[in-house]
Parts: C-alpha cells; sequence; structure tokens
C-alpha cells in the first residue's frame, strides 16, 4: 500500500513516516503531483502557523489537488494543523482561507474559562476522546478500550457540525473536536504517530480502510 | 480532562545510559533506545533524554539515539543538555524530538528561547531550571551549569521571563531534593506552577508513589520527572499509575 505524505516543507515527517512503516505501508514524502497521483492513500502532516502552511499549500498546487480528492475514492487523513487546513477558514494570525472539506472554522482557545480562570495554552498532553458516533472503518472499537491521545494545539475547530465529529475530548470546559470524518477524509487534531497503543490503534484501522477503498474502487 | 503525566529521564553520556543497571530483563540496558522501548511500553507518557556527553563525538552520538528513539516510540520525548544554538534544536528536532530543553544557555542568552519559540513554535521550546532555596534571600535562586554556579534570577521571575519569551513549558528541578528521595519540592512547585501559565513539570525527589501523589494533589503541577527510582526499579511506572489511578487522580 502507497500512502503519500504530502511535503509542503512544514513540521517533521520522521514520526509519522516512521508510524506508518511499522504498520507496513509503502511511504512516499513529495510534493510531486505525478507522484501523489499513483499513490493508494495521502497524509497531510503539519506543525506550525496556518497562514504559512496554506500558502505553501497553493504555491505547489497542492491546495486544489487536496480539494479534488473529494471526486475520488482515496482516503486523506489530516494531522493536528494537517486537519486544521481541511476547515473553512482560521483566525490564526489573521483571516486565512482553509480547504474548505470540513464545516467549521480554526480558532484560539478561548483564554479564560466558565470561572474566569487562566487557561493554560496549548493544550498539551493525554486526553481521552469520547465517540459519539463510529465511521465504517473504525468498526469494532471496544467501549472498554482507553481512548487516551496526545495533543498538542493552540488552535481548534469550532462551529462544527454534529455528524462530521466522530470524537472528542474536553478542555478546561471547551469541546476539542478531535476525530473528524466526511466521505474519504478524516483529521485528527491530535498526534496518533505520538500516542501510544491507542495511536497506533487507529492509524492501523485508517491504513486498513486505505487498502479495502484501494482493493473495491 | 487532561491527564497528569508520568516522565521517566534518562541521562546518556556518549551514547550510554548512565544509570539503568538493574534492568537485567533488557538485552541491553545501557542502550538508551532500548531503555526507552521499555518505558513506552510500561506506559510512561513522555521520556526526557539528558544528553552529559562532554565530547563532541558524543554529542553527535546523541543525535542517532534521538533518530533511533523517534523510529521507535510511540510517545513524544524532549531532549536536552548542551543545546546551545538553533541549529542544535534543528537537529535535535530533524532527528525526530518532539521538544528540545535548553537550561544554562538560556540564562546566558535568553533571546535562544525567543529564537527558537519563533522558529519551532513555543510547543517545542522546553526551558529547564535548576533551583535551590537561598536562606538569605528568602527565595529560590536559579542555578546554572549543572548546579554549579548561582544566578541572580529568582525561580518565579526566571519562569516568568522564559515563558513571556516564549517556553512552551517548565521543566522545574529541585536541588535541595534531587537525590534525597523524600518526595518532590511542593513549596517551590507551588509557587512557579502558581507564576507562569505554561505546563510545569515537577522534578527532583521522588522517591516512591506515594510521593507523586503528594505533588499531584498539594499542587496543579501537569506532570512529574523522576530518574533513579524507575532506573534502579524501585517503583515503576506502572506501579506509579496505578496507585495514582486508584486514588482518584487521572493518569493514563
Amino acid at each position: 500500500m502507497k500512502i503519500g505524505v504530502i511535503d509542503y516543507g512544514m513540521g517533521n515527517l520522521y514520526s509519522v513516516e516512521q508510524a506508518l512503516l511499522r504498520l507496513e505501508c509503502e511511504v512516499f514524502i513529495t510534493s510531486d503531483i505525478n507522484m501523489l497521483n499513483q499513490m493508494d492513500g495521502y497524509l497531510l502532516p503539519g506543525v506550525g502557523a496556518f497562514p504559512d502552511a496554506m500558502r505553501r499549500l497553493s504555491e505547489l498546487c497542492l491546495d486544489d489537488y487536496i480539494k479534488q480528492l473529494a471526486t475520488t475514492n482515496k482516503p486523506l487523513l489530516g494531522i493536528c494543523l494537517g486537519m486544521q487546513l481541511l476547515y473553512e477558514d482560521s483566525k490564526e494570525n489573521g483571516l486565512t482561507k482553509g480547504l474548505g472539506i470540513f464545516t467549521g472554522n480554526i480558532q484560539k482557545f478561548d483564554e479564560l474559562d466558565s470561572q474566569q480562570n487562566r487557561v493554560r495554552i496549548p493544550h498539551m498532553g493525554w486526553n481521552p476522546l469520547s465517540f459519539t458516533h463510529q465511521p465504517e472503518w473504525l468498526d469494532g472499537l471496544d467501549k472498554e478500550d482507553s481512548t487516551h491521545v496526545y495533543f498538542v494545539h493552540s488552535y481548534l475547530a469550532q462551529n462544527t457540525r454534529q455528524h462530521e465529529v466522530v470524537a472528542s475530548s474536553t478542555y478546561a470546559g471547551q469541546f476539542v473536536p478531535g476525530l473528524v470524518q466526511k466521505d474519504n477524509f478524516t483529521g485528527m487534531q491530535f498526534h496518533p504517530e505520538k500516542s501510544g497503543p491507542f495511536g497506533k490503534y487507529l492509524l492501523a484501522k485508517w491504513v486498513k480502510q486505505v487498502k479495502g477503498r484501494r482493493d473495491q474502487p | 480532562m487532561l491527564t497528569k503525566r508520568i516522565i521517566p529521564c534518562l541521562d546518556v553520556k556518549e551514547g550510554r545510559v548512565v544509570k539503568g543497571v538493574q534492568f537485567v530483563s533488557l538485552r541491553d540496558a545501557g542502550d538508551p533506545v532500548e531503555l526507552a522501548k521499555f518505558y513506552d511500553e510500561q506506559g510512561a507518557d513522555e521520556l526526557v533524554f539528558l544528553d552529559i556527553s562532554a565530547s563532541h563525538e558524543g554529542k553527535e552520538t546523541m543525535v542517532d539515539v534521538v533518530r533511533q528513539s523517534a523510529a521507535e516510540l510511540a510517545i513524544p520525548f524532549t531532549v536536552g543538555g548542551g543545546i546551545r544554538t538553533i541549529e542544535d534544536m534543528k537537529n535535535m528536532l530533524r532527528a525526530g524530538a518532539d521538544k528540545v530543553s535548553v537550561n544554562t544557555s538560556a540564562i546566558e542568552r535568553p533571546e535562544l528561547i525567543a529564537e527558537g519559540a519563533a522558529f519551532f513554535g513555543s510547543q517545542c521550546i522546553v526551558v529547564a531550571i535548576d533551583a535551590k532555596w537561598s536562606e538569605v534571600d528568602d527565595t529560590w535562586m536559579v542555578y546554572t551549569h549543572g548546579g554549579r554556579r548561582v544566578t541572580q534570577w529568582t525561580a518565579v521571575k526566571w519562569a516568568q521571563e522564559a515563558t513571556r519569551l516564549g517556553a512552551g513549558e517548565i521543566l522545574l528541578t529541585s536541588m535541595n531534593q534531587d537525590g534525597e528521595k523524600s518526595g518532590f519540592d511542593i513549596a517551590l512547585t507551588k509557587a512557579v506552577r502558581d507564576a507562569v501559565n505554561v505546563p510545569v513539570i515537577a522534578s527532583g525527589g521522588a522517591g516512591n508513589a506515594q510521593h507523586f501523589y503528594d505533588v499531584f494533589t498539594q499542587t496543579d503541577v501537569d506532570a512529574a520527572l523522576a530518574a533513579s527510582i524507575f532506573h534502579y526499579k524501585e517503583t515503576s511506572v506502572k506501579e506509579v499509575k496505578s496507585v495514582l489511578r486508584e486514588k482518584g487522580v487521572s493518569v493514563r
């Protein structure tokens, strides 16, 4: 199975590459569209600021490439900033338009909670996910499983659609969409490659879906 | 809600773990990657590698240790020790470290924190503070050079300044408690915890699982770090977590 890690110069791709290699994927880190066309699935990583990321994607014509994946059957997984880019827009350093796959906006965590206490930002550490529904590719999720995953982010998706949010966490009283899904697009706000056994489980399930879609186009 | 993090720390010298000789179950207990994997499997939430190599070769070796660890670990990890420039940070982060920690070099040139935060993001920049109580000053003073030199900074002021410059996390070690195994320094931890708005890791003094419970219930600290009690198997990450869980502290 060929996974294309979309390389647009943002963030460290080594850990995620290693996690996919452990799942016996062939991994290609590339920004070349001809190469990307040969892939079975895509990973959109990202660490850094939203406006820089969109600018780079657009310079490489990767923004249109990602949008047109909606007309294909090939899965794409956005991680952390990679998930945020799939939303309509972000308020990080001004207002920047995103890829518009998911409905919602990216904004900073509120600095005060409902009791007027200062909120520690970034939201960093292990937080359990609560699942509201299960996409097909996640069937067999055991309710008893520990669902802790590792988050590091200062911005989050808001005004989201209920049916697009598969699982969420709570931080400082705020609803944090953690795992989102729409058609062949998946987003994970946390880092599955750093989320211990449960992160590995989620990645393995996603990879299995890529295989399923490849074999049954 | 976020869980409290338990973080084993590995001292690495010339590519070898300095402590950790008690790990008879490991093929090579001196291999930092082997030991790191063991802690990952035990349920450690994060790891810290502290490079105490003196030689240039030792520092080169550390990059390999980081690369191998990133390939094997499924949890985040921080690398500290001898990181003095943006280039040093870049080498470690590119090799797969999630965060870098700076100590002496940040005191000597505080702009390093701001530069690192601008370049890599605050979440990557940990400022390690070694603090010791001073009767004369009636507060905790910051030390550098592995605790050999006192600075003009109080722990609270330096933590605030480091955060203002962009530090994303504070790794706070009590020099009074370090190695004593009589518990974390609650007063110091509380003072720094209340002074900044980023996560704080308590370090120094852990002797048993109860000490972790104490620091998590008597302060609002985010994480606690220990080295020797885990290396010498006086307790384990698993045991600490099960004690905390039983007593109602939220852990992974």
